[in-house]
């Protein structure tokens, strides 16, 4: 392990709290899919089980002012940027007291306040979004930084292609983290990418590029740190492909037939929950008992986010017509 | 006192006034900088603002609109130039999918104060693909905003309201126009958004258009005045919000109404503001509600097709001698 060293600068405390973050939004995922099957929750659902080693490694080396912009599979990044899972639960379930006020629902939450701008349902359309905010960093002369998510379908879109070349053109402390899940809903990387290789499609705006791998949250995590201090101490912007795989389908209509039992159980051997669960038991940070007390400590919290969510009321009919304009 | 500028000046006043006045505001697009502007509205300024805050961009509409809203989701207060609203369309995305909806998504958390300028209209012989009107596109959704001066006064007032006002404002100007002189106060002024103007009082029929069409009523107006119809013209301004009350009252007065748009008549604007009139001042209309637009075809390039294609001062003309009863005649020269 060539990185070992540096992974060692990681501070106990902050090995703990990505472990916790991403015991939280699987915990988090699951009950939403259950809540889902219940009629609690309506509209498109896309979890993120599987993924939480991308959102959580990343976001745990940004600051609470910078930004992130997801796209729409986005709960986990919302909940790693800071946002409570009760408001994000309370937003699947389309009540008043949502993180987006039940207006946005599971492809749009907002916490704007933790830096947290979006929730957005268009593939690739968050990209030129994240050029504009890296624009108003440099316009503002700060030393904030923006990261963009996205899935390995956006690489098609032609929002990518002029994204990047902006961002790279004026020099803008914008990340892109490409969430390479291998299947854009139910097509197959291979079947929609001229280059199977995704980061290659990202090499003409001389952009420095960095392949990691998802799955692994302290690779993730130092794959962070470098892009970050490159985007805050130089303003330059960088590219990141996250090798992930989500363990459910596209959305909860998504049965993913597409995709073999045995493909998705090599993949769930992968798992980086139980992987950083052994990193930290192997660096004897913790028990059995402490990752158990853990566990509990999370399903008491998703416990009462769906206490909270489910008490919590509808929004009331004037809400239709609120927040239209300014 | 006042002076008497070009259109085009108007609106390099009111970008020039907003910028010296807010730090927050910027322009952004195609050729807004060094060439100063495909129809020279941003002259001069790059030499005033410096490239921070006057910034020419590549050829990507999505990315440019993009970069505007983005910017406006955080504070600043973008004004994005699109070098005609044809291409507004490679931006729609951007316009109709995130712009408009970013507040209302978030639970009234986001505000997107952005300003989308772009010149739209006929009568360069430019084609189909570059003479387009698709203000009824966007006046359509809900969280845009749709404003469109015809005189360099409105243009000037209404730009720097647009610049000042928290929502994301579709400004369209009109190429046509940008030449057009007329009297503009030296000293600072706003139009409020929302506000359509009775520009030329008359008893007899409403003449209700916008943008260019508005000097083509006004033209029309003057040849029916000698044949003995008052016409009262009325500028709307701002497509949306709709003043539908300054419409409706005329309609009241006259009780007659003729809509006069360059746009394409089928489910355009003229249909939208006749709906308002049914509604308003059903019992007081002694005609159908008329309209007067462009024929229901792309933009030809040869130019007796092109005006034939659009409207023109007689067809209003006729049209209010049909309505008042004067004379029946066709009204539609294509047909």
């Amino acid at each position: 392990m060539a990185v070992r060293e540096e992974r060692l600068i990681h501070t106990k405390e902050e090995l703990l709290e990505m472990y916790r973050r991403m015991l939280l939004i699987r915990a988090f995922e699951e009950k939403a899919a259950e809540m889902y099957t219940k009629g609690k929750i309506g509209g498109f659902l896309h979890l993120y089980s599987g993924q939480e080693a991308v959102a959580v490694g990343f976001i745990s080396v940004l600051r609470e002012d910078d930004y992130v912009v997801g796209a729409y599979r986005e709960h986990g990044q919302c909940i790693a940027k800071g946002a409570e899972p009760k408001y994000v639960m309370a937003e699947l379930y389309g009540k008043a007291t949502g993180v987006s006020k039940g207006k946005g629902g599971s492809m749009h939450m907002f916490d704007v306040k933790r830096g947290f701008l979006g929730g957005h349902g268009i593939v690739g359309g968050g990209m030129p979004l994240a050029i504009g905010v890296g624009f108003a960093i440099k316009y503002r002369k700060t030393d904030q930084v923006c990261v963009c998510f996205f899935g390995d379908g956006a690489v098609n879109e032609g929002a990518f292609h002029e994204a990047l070349n902006m961002v790279a053109l004026w020099n803008l402390p914008v990340i892109y983290v490409l969430e390479n899940n291998m299947y854009a809903m139910g097509t197959a990387v291979y079947r929609a990418s001229s280059i199977p290789d995704l980061i290659r499609r990202a090499s003409c705006y001389d952009i420095e590029r960095e392949q990691v791998d998802g799955m692994d949250v302290l690779a993730v995590r130092e794959a962070a740190e470098r892009a970050v201090r490159k985007a805050r101490e130089d303003k330059e912007p960088r590219f990141i492909e996250a090798i992930t795989y989500r363990f459910r389908g596209h959305s909860m209509a998504d049965p993913a037939a597409y995709r073999t039992k045995e493909e998705v159980e090599e993949w769930r051997k992968r798992d980086p929950i139980p992987r950083m669960e052994q990193y930290l038991k192997d660096n004897r940070m913790v028990t059995d008992d402490d990752i158990k007390a853990m566990r509990t400590e999370v399903d008491a919290e998703i416990q009462e986010a769906v206490d909270f969510a489910e008490s919590s009321p509808f929004p009331p009919p004037d809400a239709l017509y609120e927040a239209i304009y300014a | 006192m006042a002076q008497t500028i070009a259109y085009r000046e108007a609106l390099n006043q009111a970008l020039r006034e907003e910028m010296r006045r807010d730090p927050d505001v910027f322009i952004i697009g195609e050729e807004v900088a060094e060439y100063g502007g495909a129809y020279k509205v941003t002259e001069g300024l790059l030499q005033e603002f410096g490239p921070e805050r006057v910034i020419d961009t590549p050829i990507s509409e999505e990315a440019i609109v993009g970069t505007g809203i983005g910017a406006a989701m955080i504070g600043l207060r973008p004004v994005v130039e699109l070098m005609t609203i044809n291409f507004s369309l490679l931006a729609m995305d951007q316009i109709v999918n995130h712009g408009a909806k970013l507040r209302y998504m978030s639970g009234g958390q986001l505000q997107i104060a952005v300003v989308i300028r772009a010149p739209q209209g006929a009568g360069l012989q430019l084609g189909a693909q570059h003479s387009q009107n698709l203000e009824s596109l966007y006046a359509h959704i809900p969280g845009l905003k749709v404003v469109i001066p015809a005189t360099p006064a409105d243009a000037k007032g209404l730009l720097k309201s647009s610049i000042r006002d928290n929502n994301p404002v579709m400004f369209l100007e009109h190429e046509m126009l940008y030449a057009s002189k007329g009297e503009v106060p030296d000293e600072e002024y706003l139009l409020p958004l929302g506000v359509a103007e009775v520009k030329r009082v008359g008893s007899d029929v409403s003449l209700i258009s916008y943008s260019r069409m508005l000097l083509l009523c006004l033209k029309a107006a003057e040849q029916l005045a000698g044949e003995g119809i008052d016409a009262e013209v009325v500028d709307v301004r701002t497509l949306r919000p709709l003043d539908a009350e300054t419409i409706v009252g005329s309609v009241k007065k006259t009780h007659k109404a003729i809509i006069v748009e360059e746009d394409w008549r089928f489910a355009g604007m003229g249909a939208e503001i006749a709906s308002k009139i049914v509604e308003g001042a059903f019992d007081y209309l002694d005609a159908p509600v008329m309209r007067v637009a462009a024929a229901e075809a792309p933009m030809p390039y040869s130019k007796q097709l092109e005006q034939l294609a659009l409207p023109s001062a007689d067809e209003i003309v006729s049209a209010a001698r049909q309505v008042t009863g004067r004379r029946l005649e066709t009204v539609d020269r294509r047909q």
